[in-house]
């Protein structure tokens, strides 16, 4: 039972990440749009916590919400992977079930 | 009734996924009118809101990045930027916008309004505002 989550708030205002990282189980995906995408960034507080999370989890993030807040992809933290709207309804019907974390 | 006070509007939320950083930015503008002493302050994820080269033609929002570079226009020239904040997010001065104002009692001179602050100065500044609106 693979699970889809989705970040939707920034890592530096809520703590929302952060708990989907502490609770996704192996083998699950998160997607961050919206706020969601600055926990991508390169040498931010919380990247290294995205990065361990690597191990067991696989990243994506919305390309149209990165570029609507000025993040260029050189700056997203290795391994994460950008999406496009298309993208994203891909990873919904690969996985079994979402998790909207708001 | 002519006192000029000293007003800071302190940003402290990301662009698009609340209404924060537009409302602050039109309050900013119509406050501008009142020909008072303002200043802005970006901290927190207030800083995301000046990043260069936001382009929101794929989530159907206004982007609304633009009317940063008019605020010299209408004298509003001190921005106070949070250096911890934006280092927190993995973030240089070279990230954001450029914004300038043009100096009239200098001969107009292009100066910069941006100001990267340590948290002490800007404790410093927030303490000399007379009315502080948070956003």
């Amino acid at each position: 039972m693979a699970m889809l989550h989705t970040v939707n708030k920034s890592p530096t205002d809520r703590n929302t990440l952060e708990s989907c990282i502490r609770l996704a189980k192996k083998g699950g995906s998160v997607l961050l749009i919206e706020d969601g995408v600055y926990g991508a960034i390169k040498g931010a507080a919380k990247a290294d916590t995205v990065s361990n999370a690597m191990s067991g989890l696989s990243f994506y993030v919305l390309g149209p919400d990165l570029k609507a807040r000025g993040i260029s992809e050189d700056k997203i933290i290795d391994g994460i992977k950008v999406v496009d709207y298309n993208g994203f309804v891909d990873l919904v019907s690969e996985h079994d079930t979402t998790q909207s974390w708001l | 009734m002519s006192e000029t006070k000293k007003f800071l509007y302190v940003n402290r939320k990301a662009p698009y996924g609340t209404i924060y950083a537009l409302e602050s930015l039109e309050v900013v503008l119509i406050g501008a009118a009142f020909e008072q002493d303002v200043a802005l302050a970006f901290i927190d994820d207030g800083v995301y809101q000046l990043t260069q080269g936001q382009d929101t033609t794929g989530i159907g929002v206004k982007n609304f990045s633009p009317t940063y570079k008019a605020l010299g226009d209408f004298d509003v020239n001190k921005i106070y930027i949070e250096k911890e904040s934006l280092e927190a997010r993995g973030l240089t001065l070279d990230d954001l916008m450029p914004l300038k104002y043009e100096d009239e009692d200098d001969d107009w001179a292009e100066k910069d309004s941006i100001h990267v602050v340590s948290s002490e100065e800007l404790s410093e500044i927030m303490d000399q505002s007379d009315v502080v609106l948070s956003f």
